[in-house]
C-alpha cells in the first residue's frame, strides 16, 4: 500500500494523523475540565454532589486517564504515525486498515476505561485502573500499533533510523511490557468485571510503582522526547544539536529509568535495599534526562531570535525548560531525606503537574500547532496572536498551580512532623487540611486558566481547519499592518 | 548518501544524515554534562556501599553504616516513649481527679491530651472541641452525659451507644414511626418545644402540646424540659441543639429520632492516653 505520488514522494497516510489530532484536542479539553472539577472538589467538598458517580474517588482516575492516555496517548499515536512516515520516507505498514483499527480500537479503549471508572469498575491500581476486559482489548490494539510502527521502520527508504523513532519505539515496546506485567490478574468470573492481581502484598506494591514510574518514564517522557526531536528542529529550522548526545542520553535514560520505581515506596514495608537502589537509580537519571533538554534547547543555537516572533516555538522551548526543571526536581525528591518531607504531600502533585502541564501538554500543543496547518494544507494558523494568548494564559495557570502546591505541600509535610517540647504531635490531620484550603483554591484557578488556554487553542484550530486566516499584525513588528500580498 | 556539511551559524559539521529535512550536528557531549553524569554515578555507587543495596540469592549487602529503617524506627519510638515515661507511668497510676492536682502532670496531660484529641476526636468534635452538626460542642458547659472528670472518662472509655458492655445507653422512642402519637400530637409537642426554648409559638397548639409533653416526655427530659444527664436526655430549654433547632426538625426527631453514637476508646488508647484526653476535654471550658 505504498503508492507513490506523481512528484516521487510516497503518499503518506495523513487522514489517520488528522483523526488522532482531533481526538487529542477533544480528550484534552475533557481531561482538563475534569481536572478543574476535582481540584475544586478538594477545596469545596460539596461539589462531590453526594452522588457516587461524581465523587472525587471516581473522577480522579477519569482525569488522570483522560489527560495521560486519552489526550497524551492520541498525541503520541498521531505524531508517531506522522513522524515515522516522513522520517522513513514510506507510507504506513499495514495500510489504512491497520491504521483505522488502531484509531477506533484506541478510542474504544478510552471509552471502556472511562465508563468503568464512573460506574465504579476498577482494579484500584493507580494509572492501571481499567479491569481485565479493557486490559485485554488494549493489548490487542497495542500489538497492532507495534506492527504498524515496526513494519514502517523495516520498509524505510532512509539508511538510518531517526532518533525520534528510537524514542517512539522504546515507548511502544516498554509500554507493552509494563501493561502486561502490571495487569497480570485473575478475573473472578467469566462474565463479571472484577479481577484480582496475581501478586501479593509488598510485591504488588513494588510492581505497581515499577509500572507507575515507568508510565511516567516511557509514556510521558520517552514518547514526548520523540515529539521534541522531530518538532523542535522542524519549527526552529535548525539541525539537532548533537547526534552523540542523543545516543548517549537515549541509552542511559532507557537503562536507568526502569529501576527507579521504588522511590515511590520510600519508608514503607519495601525492603531497605530496594529503597536504596530506587533512590540511587533516580539520582543517576538526572543527567540522562538533562541530555534531552540540552539537545532540545541547544537546537535553537543560531535561531534564538525566533522565540520573540514564533509562539509555537516558544511552546516547544518552554516545554523543554519545564522538562529540565521537573527532571531535576524528581531526583531531588527521590533522595530519602527529602522524600521523608515530600512524600504523600501536595508537593508530589505539584511536581507531577510541572511535568504534565509544562512539559507533556506544552510540547503537545507545539506539535499540534505545527501539525494542523500541515495536515489540512493551510497556509498558516488562523491566528498566531491567539497562540500567544494561549501561551501566556496557560503559563500563568501552570505557575499558579505549581507554586501553590509547593507551598501547600511543604507546609503540609512540616505540619505533619511538628512536635511540641514534650514530644507530642502539634497538629491534627484536619488542621493540615484546613490550612491547605486557600492553596487548593489557587490551584483550582490555575487549572481554570490552563483550561481556558486549551479552549482558545480549540477555537484557533477550528478556524484554521475551516480555512480562515485572521488579518493581524505580525508578532514582533511595531509598525502598521503590513500590506498583504 | 551521507553528505557532511558545515553549519554556518555555529561552524560545526553535520553528521551527513538527513530525515525529512532534519539534519544533526556532530557536537561532542558537553563536558560539564559528562562530569555531572559521572559524579552522580559515583555518588550512586558510593551510596550502595554505605547503605543496604545489592540483592543476592540469600540476602542483600547490609552496607557499612548498618542502616536498618525498621530497627531505627523502633529505637526512636522507644527513646520517645522513655522520655515521657516519668510522666505517663504516674498518670496511669493516678485517678483523673488527682492528675490535675500535680501542676507538672497537669501541664503534660494537657499537651498529651490535645495530641490524643487531635488524632482521634477532632474529626467529629472539631479542633478545640468546637463541635459540628450531630457532634456536641465540648467547649461549653452544656453536657449530655455530664461534664465532671469521672463522667467524661466514663464516656471516653466506653463510648455512647457503642457495642461496649458499659457504654452509655438510652433510646428515645419512635413516637411517630411506631404510632404512639398522632401527627397532630407531634405537631403540637414540637410547638411546645419551640416555646420551651424561648421561641414564638402558636398559643393553642402549645397548650395542647404541653399535655402531650407531660404524658410522654417528662420521664426523660424532666418536668420543665431541663434534661437528665443520667439518661443523656438533652435539656430542651437552652436553645442548644445537637441536630437542627427548628419546628420541622423537632417533629422529625419525635417521629423517628436520631441518636448520637461515639465509639469506646478503651482498648484502642492506653490508660494514660485516656486519662490525658479526659483532662484535656475537661479543660476546654465546660468542665464541671
Amino acid at each position: 500500500m505504498s503508492l507513490t505520488r506523481a512528484d516521487g514522494m510516497p503518499s503518506y497516510n495523513e487522514r489517520i494523523v488528522r483523526m488522532f489530532t482531533l481526538a487529542a484536542m477533544f480528550w484534552g479539553v475533557v481531561g482538563f475540565t475534569v481536572g478543574v472539577v476535582i481540584a475544586f472538589q478538594l477545596a469545596f467538598p460539596a461539589l462531590n454532589l453526594g452522588l457516587e458517580w461524581t465523587s472525587f474517588g471516581r473522577l480522579r482516575p477519569l482525569h488522570t486517564s483522560a489527560v495521560i492516555f486519552a489526550f497524551g496517548g492520541n498525541v503520541l499515536l498521531g505524531t508517531s504515525l506522522y513522524v515515522v512516515q516522513r522520517t522513513c520516507r514510506t507510507a504506513l505498514f499495514g495500510g489504512p486498515l491497520f491504521a483505522e483499527f488502531l484509531f477506533w480500537g484506541y478510542q474504544l479503549f478510552i471509552v471502556l476505561a472511562a465508563s468503568g471508572y464512573v460506574l465504579g469498575i476498577t482494579e484500584g491500581m493507580e494509572y492501571a485502573e481499567p479491569e481485565w476486559y479493557t486490559d485485554l482489548w488494549l493489548t490487542i490494539v497495542w500489538v497492532v500499533y507495534l506492527l504498524i510502527f515496526l513494519g514502517t521502520l523495516m520498509k524505510r527508504k532512509e539508511p538510518h533510523i531517526y532518533v525520534a523513532n528510537w524514542f517512539y519505539l522504546a515507548f511502544i515496546v516498554t509500554i507493552a511490557m509494563l501493561h502486561i506485567g502490571r495487569n497480570l490478574s485473575m478475573p473472578v468470573s467469566f462474565f463479571g468485571t472484577k479481577s484480582y492481581s496475581l501478586f501479593p502484598g509488598v510485591q504488588d506494591a513494588m510492581l505497581q510503582w515499577w509500572y507507575g514510574h515507568n508510565a511516567v518514564g516511557f509514556f510521558l517522557t520517552a514518547g514526548f522526547l520523540a515529539i521534541m526531536y522531530y518538532f523542535v528542529p522542524k519549527q526552529a529550522g535548525r539541525p539537532v544539536y548533537s547526534y552523540r548526545l542523543s545516543i548517549v542520553h537515549f541509552w542511559s535514560l532507557i537503562f536507568l529509568y526502569i529501576w527507579a520505581g521504588p522511590h515511590h515506596l520510600n519508608y514503607t514495608a519495601l525492603p531497605d535495599w530496594t529503597q536504596s537502589l530506587g533512590m540511587v537509580f533516580s539520582v543517576m537519571l538526572w543527567m540522562p534526562s538533562w541530555g534531552g533538554m540540552i539537545n532540545g534547547l541547544m537546537t535553537l543555537s543560531g535561531a534564538w531570535d525566533k522565540l520573540r516572533t514564533d509562539p509555537i516555538l516558544r511552546f516547544l522551548v518552554t516545554s523543554v525548560g519545564f522538562y529540565g526543571m521537573s527532571t531535576f526536581e524528581g531526583p531531588v525528591m527521590s533522595i530519602k531525606a527529602v522524600n521523608s518531607l515530600s512524600h504523600y504531600t501536595d508537593w508530589t502533585i505539584g511536581h507531577v503537574h510541572s511535568g504534565a502541564l509544562g512539559w507533556v501538554a506544552f510540547v503537545s500543543f507545539g506539535a499540534i500547532y505545527y501539525l494542523v496547518p500541515a495536515l489540512w494544507k493551510r497556509q498558516r494558523l488562523y491566528s498566531l496572536r491567539l497562540v500567544e494568548w494561549h501561551f501566556w494564559v496557560a503559563t500563568f495557570g501552570i505557575v499558579l498551580y505549581i507554586v501553590s502546591m509547593w507551598i501547600s505541600g511543604i507546609m503540609q509535610g512540616l505540619m505533619w512532623r511538628a512536635y511540641d517540647s514534650l514530644g507530642f504531635l502539634q497538629y491534627s490531620f484536619v488542621e493540615t487540611v484546613a490550612a491547605m484550603h486557600p492553596y487548593y483554591v489557587v490551584r483550582g484557578f490555575g487549572g481554570v486558566l490552563f483550561l481556558i488556554g486549551s479552549l482558545i487553542m480549540t477555537y484557533n484550530l477550528i478556524r484554521t481547519i475551516r480555512g480562515d486566516v485572521r488579518d493581524e499584525r505580525a508578532i514582533g513588528s511595531t509598525g502598521a499592518v503590513p500590506a498583504r500580498a | 548518501m551521507a553528505k557532511i556539511e558545515r553549519d554556518d551559524a555555529t561552524g560545526v559539521d553535520t553528521t551527513g544524515h538527513e530525515w525529512d529535512g532534519i539534519k544533526e550536528l556532530n557536537n561532542p557531549l558537553p563536558r560539564w554534562w559528562l562530569l555531572v553524569l559521572y559524579a552522580s554515578i559515583i555518588y550512586g555507587l558510593g551510596y550502595t556501599v554505605f547503605y543496604p543495596a545489592w540483592p543476592s540469592l540469600s540476602g542483600y549487602t547490609k552496607g557499612i553504616l548498618g542502616y536498618n529503617s525498621h530497627a531505627d524506627y523502633y529505637t526512636e519510638a522507644a527513646a520517645a516513649a522513655d522520655a515521657k515515661k516519668q510522666y505517663t507511668d504516674r498518670i496511669a497510676a493516678l485517678a483523673v481527679e488527682d492528675i490535675s492536682k500535680d501542676p507538672q502532670l497537669l501541664e503534660f496531660s494537657l499537651a498529651g491530651g490535645q495530641a490524643v484529641f487531635n488524632e482521634n476526636c477532632a474529626q467529629c468534635h472539631g479542633v478545640g472541641g468546637q463541635g459540628q452538626k450531630g457532634y456536641p460542642v465540648l467547649a461549653d458547659d452544656n453536657w449530655l452525659w455530664g461534664g465532671s472528670l469521672a463522667q467524661i472518662e466514663q464516656t471516653v472509655r466506653h463510648g455512647i451507644r457503642s457495642d461496649d458492655g458499659e457504654a452509655r445507653q438510652s433510646q428515645m422512642p419512635r413516637f411517630g414511626a411506631d404510632s404512639i402519637l398522632t401527627p397532630e400530637q407531634i405537631h403540637d409537642v414540637a410547638e411546645y418545644v419551640v416555646a420551651l426554648s424561648g421561641g414564638e409559638a402558636d398559643a393553642a397548639a402549645k397548650e395542647r402540646g404541653a399535655t402531650v409533653f407531660a404524658e410522654n416526655c417528662v420521664a426523660c427530659h424532666g418536668q420543665n424540659g431541663e434534661g437528665n444527664k443520667e439518661l443523656g436526655a438533652p435539656s430542651l430549654t437552652n436553645n442548644i441543639w445537637q441536630f437542627t433547632g427548628d419546628r420541622a426538625a423537632f417533629a422529625a426527631q419525635v417521629t423517628s429520632p436520631k441518636h448520637g453514637v461515639m465509639p469506646a476508646w478503651q482498648g484502642r488508647l492506653n490508660d494514660d492516653r485516656i486519662k490525658m484526653v479526659t483532662v484535656y476535654v475537661h479543660s476546654l471550658g465546660g468542665g464541671q
